[in-house]
This record gives C-alpha cells, structure tokens and sequence, in this order.
C-alpha cells in the first residue's frame, strides 16, 4: 500500500438529535478508488462531506496528508481544495452560466490563464466526458447524465489530485451509468488520481473499486478488497452486496408494534 | 401555559440569533470588501455590474411610477386642505420636503426590497438547495464574496441612485396636479418648491436608502444562503426575507428620520 492520503480517526457526528457518524475510521492511500458503500441514510455522503472540509466533525479528526483539516482556517482549506474536485449528486452546476462557463469556472478564478488557453482547456476536459461540442448549452437544456458529465468535466477542470464522488451513477440509465464509471477508471488509472466515491450502486461497485468500505449506522462495518467483500462472512455486508430485503438489516419496524400503532 | 411561555421565548431566542447571524454576514460582507482586496480577492467587477444592472437599471420603470403617483397623491391630498387656508402654494413644498425626506427613500426601498430582495432570496436559496453553494466552496470559492459582497455593493450603490430619481419624479408628479388642476403658474411652482428644499433633505433621504440598500441585501442573502428543504424552503426563504426587510425598513426610518430630528439636521 502506498502512502495514506487521508486519514479518519474516530469520527463522531450528531445532527440535532441524530446520531450521523459514531466513531468512524477509515485511510485513503493515494492513488487508490475507494468505493464507500452503504444504505440510504448510513452517513456516507455525511462521511464524505468531512473529507471535503465542508463539515467538521464533533469529535475526532480528519488528516489530509498529514494536516488536521479541523485545525485549518478558511486560506488553508481553501489551499486543499484547490487540490480536489467534487462531483455532487445533482451535478450542482450554476444555472446562470453556460457549460463552458460552469467548466472554466474554477480556471477563472484561481488561475490567471489566458482566454483563449482557458477555452481550449475547457474543450479537452468535454471531450474526455464525451461532451464536446454542447459548451453553449445552459444547465436546464441538459439531462440528468449530461449534467453529471458536465460536474465531472468541472471537477477535474484544475486537475486535481483526489476527486470526490457523491453517488455519481444514482438516477442513470444503465448505459451512462456504465460510461460514467469507465471516466471514473480512466481518470484514475492514466492520471492517476485518487478517488473516493459514495454509491450504493452495487454494479458500479464492483466494477471501479480498488478497496470497499460498509458503511452502517455510522460505523464502518468491514473493509476491503473486492474479492474480500464478494467473500465476506459479515451477514450485514452479504445482505447488502446480494440486496436481499430479508437478513440482519430490519428495513421495517418492529412487526408488534404496528398493530398496537393501528388499533390505537 | 406553560407552552406560551415556551413558544414566546423560544421566538425571542430565534430572533436573538438571526439577529447576530445577519451582523455576523454583515461583519463579514464589509471584511471581503475592506480586507479581501490586499489579499487578491477582491469581488470581481463583472458580477457587481450584472447586479447592478439588475438592481438599478431594471428597476427604473417601477420606481418611475411609484415615484410619480406618490407625488401625484399627496399633492391631491393636501390641496384641498391648503386651499382652505388659502395657501394652496405650499403644496410645492411639502410634496418636495415630504418626498425627498420621507416617501421617496421608503417607497422606493420597499419596492426594491419586494423586487430585488426577493429575487436574492429565491436565487441564493435556489443555489443553496441544488448543492451550488457547496460546489463553490469546494471550489475554495467563498460563497460571501462571490455572491454577497455584488449584491451588498450593488444595493448601497444603486438605491440611492433610484432614490433621487424617485424624488425628481414625485417632485414631477406633484407639479403636473399644482400647474393643471391647482392652476399655480409652473414657474412659480418651480420657485416654491426650490425656495422650501434644501440640500439636507434630498441628503438625509439618500443616507436613508444607503441603509435599506445594505438592509435589504442583507437580509434576502442571508435568508437565501440559510435556506433548508427544497422548493418549500425556498418559497419560505423569500416571504420571510420580505417580511424582515419591510419590517426593517420602516424600523431604520423610525430610528434615523429620529437621529436626524434630535440631531437638527
């Protein structure tokens, strides 16, 4: 294994009343895809959100090569962040500006890069998403899968060193879902970026994944390579990589408790 | 009983916290504008003109009518009781005085805080839910200096701008009813109305509108960027943020139109 790029320790987080994550740890070694799976609502896209610097966790910490990223002030996270792109669930482009703009976005303000370059950097990053050609499209004149191209084509715009993905195939039709995932390879294997992604999509999984990661009630129930998990004793992890709605994960409440909730 | 009380302190807490949100974006507003520049982040020029554009230029017509039937009606309202002191003259001076120190700045920022206030708040609150927000601070984008500080800066500057066109227009609208209907000469009415307004009150109305201009994109961004739960939050984000705009509106007027008053300016 390589050198770890970031590093969980213990992490606890409570929304309100809800108790998120408890006592999370996890490594990211550089260069690695690391799929982090897991039911809706376990906290996985609450894990991630940690690892961008957007949340802060309650207690424990997270160390970003070697910097504990709850101790850095906004210049430092910002210097971080530069070194990352983010694709989010809903794609999360700017609905006031065009492809092209929404691309050059991060160009434009932390390069000072000539027009002319930014647009050709533009065009290049909409090829590799298969996009090239639709620069003058606004965001509403897109679908669904065109849309999280476009997220990819702006999260890789400052050639980052680790992306994030936050369920990147969830609501696509098989085939772009498909596509996106080989992007995914793509930009891991010849670029060699380190990739984090959220999914519960268990075909995706297990295609992209260099390492999995359960996530269940806020702890991370198992880790490990693909075969590992495919082969796992853990009855949780075998339930939820097999989708079986019968097994250790109650998806309904307490059957007693419904009839006296019904005649009450 | 007992719920009364909660719900009545549990009102007063919440507003005892937004209130410091709101100066906590403020202290932060006026940070990216005096201090973000030395560090090389200033706010780009560009997206403060698209807002003022949008704030000042395409305000103009609706500012003009507000303008105009606001001089119009108070010049109707007072002639007939001027007239029964046989001093129907001074209808130029009171539409004057009372629109540029009063009715001009407050007309004009209501209707901007209903225009452009909420339009802030629906946008921002939009961006806020659709994850726009977080991707610009991913970004290492500051969403206060890239979304706050234009609108902050294009407010303060253009509600006054649309005030004094406000006043010239009600000013306006008030001398169409002295010359036709009242039948006052047109240049006696001009000298009248200059011989009663005075360079303080067109001023004390332009400092008025420099403070709604800050309130009003104050409270829409905050209300915009603090917005939760989808297409229902935005909608709830937009009324709230006109609400506490009128409300602070007429409350600055309160407290300034006294601050000039004691301080005989």
């Amino acid at each position: 294994m390589g050198e770890v790029i970031i590093d969980i320790r213990n992490v606890y987080k409570k929304f309100g009343d809800r108790q998120i994550l408890s006592g999370v740890d996890l490594q990211v070694y550089k260069g690695e895809t690391l799929v982090i799976m897991g039911g809706s609502g376990c906290g996985k896209s609450t894990l991630l959100r940690h690892m961008t610097g957007a949340i802060k966790p309650d207690t424990g910490s997270v160390y970003m090569r070697g910097q504990d990223m709850g101790e850095l002030n906004e210049d430092g996270l910002d210097a971080l962040r530069k070194k990352f792109g983010m694709l989010f669930q809903s794609a999360a482009l700017f609905d006031s500006l065009n492809v092209r703009d929404n691309v050059c976005m991060p160009l434009r303000e932390h390069t000072k890069l000539d027009e002319s370059i930014m647009k050709i950097m533009v065009k290049m990053k909409l090829e590799l998403v298969g996009l090239r050609g639709f620069e003058n499209l606004m965001p509403a004149q897109l679908s669904g899968g065109m849309k999280k191209r476009v997220g990819l084509a702006r999260a890789i715009a400052m050639d980052p060193e680790i992306i994030f993905y936050d369920e990147p195939t969830t609501g696509l039709d098989p085939i772009v879902a498909s596509v996106i995932d080989k992007l995914i390879l793509d930009l891991s294997n010849k670029l060699s970026i380190t990739s984090i992604v959220v999914t519960h999509d268990m075909n995706s999984v297990f295609r992209i994944a260099d390492r999995i990661a359960m996530l269940h009630e806020g702890r991370i129930l198992q880790v490990g390579t693909k075969d590992e998990i495919r082969n796992t004793d853990n009855p949780l992890v075998k339930q939820f990589i097999n989708g079986e709605s019968e097994g250790p994960i109650n998806f309904f409440m307490d059957s007693e408790g419904y009839l006296e909730e019904l005649t009450k | 009983m007992g719920n009364i009380f909660e719900n009545i302190g549990g009102g007063v807490i919440g507003t005892g916290r937004r209130i410091i949100d709101v100066l906590a974006l403020f202290v932060d507003v006026l940070y990216w504008i005096f201090v973000g520049p030395f560090k090389g982040k200033a706010a780009k020029r560009e997206g403060i003109f698209e807002q003022m554009l949008f704030v000042g230029v395409k305000s103009i017509l609706i500012v003009f009518f507000v303008g105009l039937f606001t001089g119009i009606v108070i010049a109707m309202q007072t002639a007939p009781q001027l007239d029964s002191l046989g001093a129907v003259i001074y209808v130029a001076g009171l539409v004057a005085v009372s629109i540029t120190r009063e009715l001009g700045p407050v007309l004009t920022g209501l209707v901007i805080a209903g225009r452009v206030g909420a339009a802030f708040a629906a946008e921002l609150g939009t961006m806020k839910v659709t994850e726009q927000v977080e991707a610009l601070e991913g970004m290492a984008l500051n969403p206060v200096r890239f979304l706050v500080v234009p609108r902050f800066l294009a407010l303060i500057i253009m509600l006054p701008c649309l005030t004094i066109f406000a006043d010239a227009v009600g000013i306006f609208g008030g001398y169409l009813i002295g010359v036709f209907n009242l039948n006052i000469n047109s240049a006696l009415y001009i000298d009248t109305t200059f011989r009663f307004l005075t360079a303080k009150d067109v001023v004390t109305g332009v400092i008025k509108s420099v403070v709604f201009g800050g309130i009003i994109a104050l409270i829409g961004c905050y209300y915009g960027l603090n917005t939760r739960g989808g297409a229902e939050g935005v909608g709830k984000a937009t009324t709230t943020s006109i609400v506490s705009s009128f409300i602070l509106i007429i409350l600055a007027d309160c407290v300034l139109t006294a601050v000039f008053f004691f301080s005989d300016m």
